[in-house]
């Protein structure tokens, strides 16, 4: 068997493994570590795909500072414990069905109907080299600059926002 | 980038540079009434530069954002909504004890979104909007604070904004997947191309996961769970604002990319689209006959306007009818924007804090019952009530009317007249609470509280008398909301 | 062999699948949020498989995905503050506590 083919199905089982123990865990801090796992996998197939600069990003932006927030957050309201038996009685299988309806419905569209035979397009000189990072900023700072920009401001209101929510009650005469 | 490029999404531009200004102003203001004041100004200029900008057709940034009859009628009524937020606002943060500046900056953000939604011509920038818009929303939802349903509404209503924007954004990947672009019309190039194939089921997979998503943000049944507890919770000069605001951004964008770049998908989607209406319109009405509380009356009152608008885009996929269909929606949209916000001003004037409870308790004065004996104690406020209910309802003589009227005749052009009589049928099942607020008001005694505020007292008479005098001349508006029906990108 | 387009699809679905089910079956905040930052994760799947196999001279797809990794950072700072005053008062962050399926 060839080796890409090897680490795909590994890593896919890995991807699925992580992301069904996120789901199954009864500790937050646990599924958040699940999830890190599962950043750090999906980042793989992103080196998989010829595409550095987004599986360093995953790497530092997602598993890095997301998640140690998230970590953070959790450890700091010391809200470890995810009770069990917690859905609603109607809930799970109601959940379960959605699920599980969606991904039968997206593997037969996808296998039987919509046949996605896109061959692997040759490689260029541009994978995997400084070249790819050159057009992926020129990309961004020419036709993705207005969403560049919209960006930036998206992070100034987000961190307004925290400080609103978060800021001592002090502030609020009362 | 060139300075036509800025020069097209000025208003915009002019509005973001002002919120941030605003922000850091803030910091050496004692009285937030000058705050809400810069911001109020800094919102009509948006709206006058943008009433400047109309009749102009451009696109900038690379095609990433267009400038043409409909954002320019959807970015006056942004500011113009805007406004009256901070209008019944301002006196309500005093009384409530949670005046901070940020509620204005915040304001004027969500607005900033807003209207860069009415601009998008690219998914990339109908994503990055819905987020801009929806942030400073789930913060003012919880502006309240120490208000725990304030807070709480903020929760529920960031993790089903959160949820819904997955859907959004994965029906974008696979748009993306299915033509190889983004831009709205790279989208309708690589449909009428013909090139792809199997591919196109991808695209209409990615057409109803958007429709979903988007489904969330406007309150559709069945994604419409969430709407009454946020409504409820959230500060009501913020539902106000939400109600109108996110509600139109999130019909503007669905309008824009179904009208330019889904028209090949009507087959699928209209049917889609038939059954999400008439659902909407059913739950939203029947279940709002149960509510006593008329914040969460209005809030399912909300959910069945949005299955009218939603009624609209039935005739979205025959060439004759597009101009109408977008016409119909953006009148009713005005319709309900004036209408609801002057309903909300009314409850926002019974609206008080409770004196038995602690400073972390929900406020009252919310039930309808608390409506009683208005009609003797503020007359003008309680015909104002009477006008809005009118209206909502679809009575004459209010706009109400003659936005349901347009609303029909497009349904009704589009071949569609089950889905018209249905709206008929529901706004017949809605008369029986909007009228019963009514009767409360005048056959009922009692001696509600209400608060008498400049600003409050100038919305709701301005919006009842602009919901009346409109329905007699109601053709400017239906011009202008027709010229906004012809999009180009 | 190469690896065919539709199987980072079928990841990418399962993964999106695992988070919606997570979304609809959990009660607790952060354990929602988790599951969206999941399904958030399955779309970057999509569009970096998408640019690999049928773009790969333009970098939209890629940009598209960075741009998605800023959004999610946005959102989960005013979730988890969002999530911080939540729990300040109440001492829970369990959805059913605080109504969030009172739907």
């Amino acid at each position: 068997m060839d080796f890409t083919l090897l680490l795909f199905f590994l890593l896919a089982a890995t991807a699925v493994a992580t992301a069904l123990g996120l789901l199954l865990s009864r500790n937050a801090v646990y599924a958040a570590l699940f999830l890190v796992l599962n950043f750090a996998t999906v980042a793989v197939f992103y080196l998989l795909l010829g595409a550095p600069f987004v599986a360093m990003t995953q790497v530092t932006v997602y598993a890095g500072a997301i998640m140690v927030l998230f970590l953070f957050v959790i450890m700091l309201l010391g809200a470890e414990k995810l009770p069990k038996g917690e859905a609603l009685p109607w809930q799970r299988p109601l959940a379960i069905g959605a699920a599980v309806i969606l991904f039968a419905e997206a593997v037969y569209l996808l296998v039987q109907r919509v046949r996605l035979t896109a061959a692997l397009p040759d490689p260029g000189t541009w994978e995997n080299s400084m070249e790819s990072l050159r057009q992926m900023a020129g990309m961004l700072f020419t036709d993705y600059l207005l969403p560049f920009e919209v960006t930036s401001l998206l992070l100034l209101v987000a961190m307004i926002g925290a400080i609103v929510l978060t800021k001592g009650e002090r502030a609020v005469r009362s | 980038m060139t300075p036509s490029d800025l020069l097209s999404i000025l208003p915009l531009l002019v509005l973001v540079v002002w919120a941030c200004a605003l922000l850091l102003v803030d910091l050496w203001l004692k009285r937030k009434g000058v705050t809400a004041f810069l911001a109020a100004l800094g919102l009509a200029l948006t709206a006058g530069l943008a009433l400047a900008q109309a009749g102009e057709e451009t696109t900038a940034f690379g095609g990433m954002v267009a400038l043409d009859g409909f954002a320019s009628f959807l970015n006056v009524l942004f500011p113009l909504s805007g406004l009256l937020g901070i209008a019944v606002a301002y006196g309500y943060l005093k009384r409530m004890n949670i005046e901070r500046g940020e509620y204005y900056s915040l304001l004027l953000f969500s607005t900033a979104g807003m209207m860069l939604m009415a601009h998008a011509a690219d998914l990339v920038v109908v994503f990055l909007a819905l987020e801009f818009l929806s942030l400073p929303l789930y913060v003012l939802a919880a502006f309240a604070r120490p208000r725990l349903d304030s807070e709480e509404a903020g929760l529920k209503y960031f993790l089903l904004g959160a949820f819904a924007s997955a859907f959004v954004i994965y029906g974008i990947a696979l748009i993306y997947g299915a033509t190889g672009t983004t831009s709205l019309s790279g989208i309708v190039a690589a449909i009428e191309a013909g090139s792809l194939g199997t591919s196109g089921l991808l695209l209409t997979i990615g057409a109803a996961l958007f429709l979903v998503g988007f489904g969330f943000k406007v309150a559709a049944v069945p994604f419409h769970m969430w709407t009454p507890d946020v409504y409820h919770g959230a500060p009501t000069p913020v539902t106000a604002f939400m109600a109108v605001g996110a509600k139109a951004a999130g019909f503007a964008a669905l309008l824009r990319v179904f009208v330019t770049a889904f028209p090949a998908l009507d087959a699928d989607l209209t049917p889609v689209v038939w059954v999400l209406a008439a659902l909407t319109m059913f739950v939203g009405n029947v279940v709002a006959i149960a509510q006593t509380n008329i914040k969460r009356m209005l809030a399912y009152s909300s959910i069945a306007h949005a299955g009218y608008i939603l009624m609209a885009f039935v005739a979205f996929g025959n060439p004759a009818t597009r101009a109408d269909a977008v016409a119909s929606a953006l009148f009713y949209l005005v319709t309900y924007a004036l209408t609801s916000y002057g309903a909300w001003a009314a409850v926002i004037a019974l609206e008080k804090q409770d004196p038995s409870a602690g400073s972390g308790q929900a406020a009252s004065g919310l039930e309808i019952n608390d409506f009683a004996g208005l009609g003797r104690r503020r007359p003008a406020l309680a015909a104002a009530m009477t006008v809005f209910m009118l209206s909502l309802t679809g009575m004459p003589p209010t706009l109400g009317l003659v936005g349901k009227f347009y609303l029909f005749r497009t349904v009704i052009e589009a071949g569609q007249v089950w889905l018209a009589v249905i709206g008929v049928l529901t706004s017949l099942i809605s008369a029986y609470y909007y009228l019963r607020v009514v009767v409360v008001m005048y056959m009922r005694e009692g001696a509600p509280e209400t608060t008498r505020e400049p600003w409050l007292d100038f919305t709701w008479a301005v919006s009842a008398l602009a919901t009346v005098i409109l329905s007699f001349l109601p053709m400017a508006l239906f011009a202008w909301a027709s010229a906004a029906g012809v999009m180009g990108f | 062999m190469s690896i065919p387009l539709s199987w980072y699809l079928l990841l990418s679905v399962a993964l999106f699948c695992v988070g919606l089910f997570g979304v609809l079956s959990r009660r607790n905040a952060i354990a929602i949020l988790l599951s969206v930052e999941l399904m958030l994760n399955a779309v970057n799947i999509n569009l970096v498989a998408f640019w690999r196999y049928l773009d790969p001279a333009r970098m939209a797809g890629q940009a598209f995905a960075v741009i998605v990794f800023a959004v999610a950072a946005a959102e989960v700072a005013v979730g988890l503050a969002l999530i911080i005053a939540v729990y300040r008062r109440r001492k829970t962050v369990v959805a059913d506590e605080i109504d969030l399926m009172k739907w």
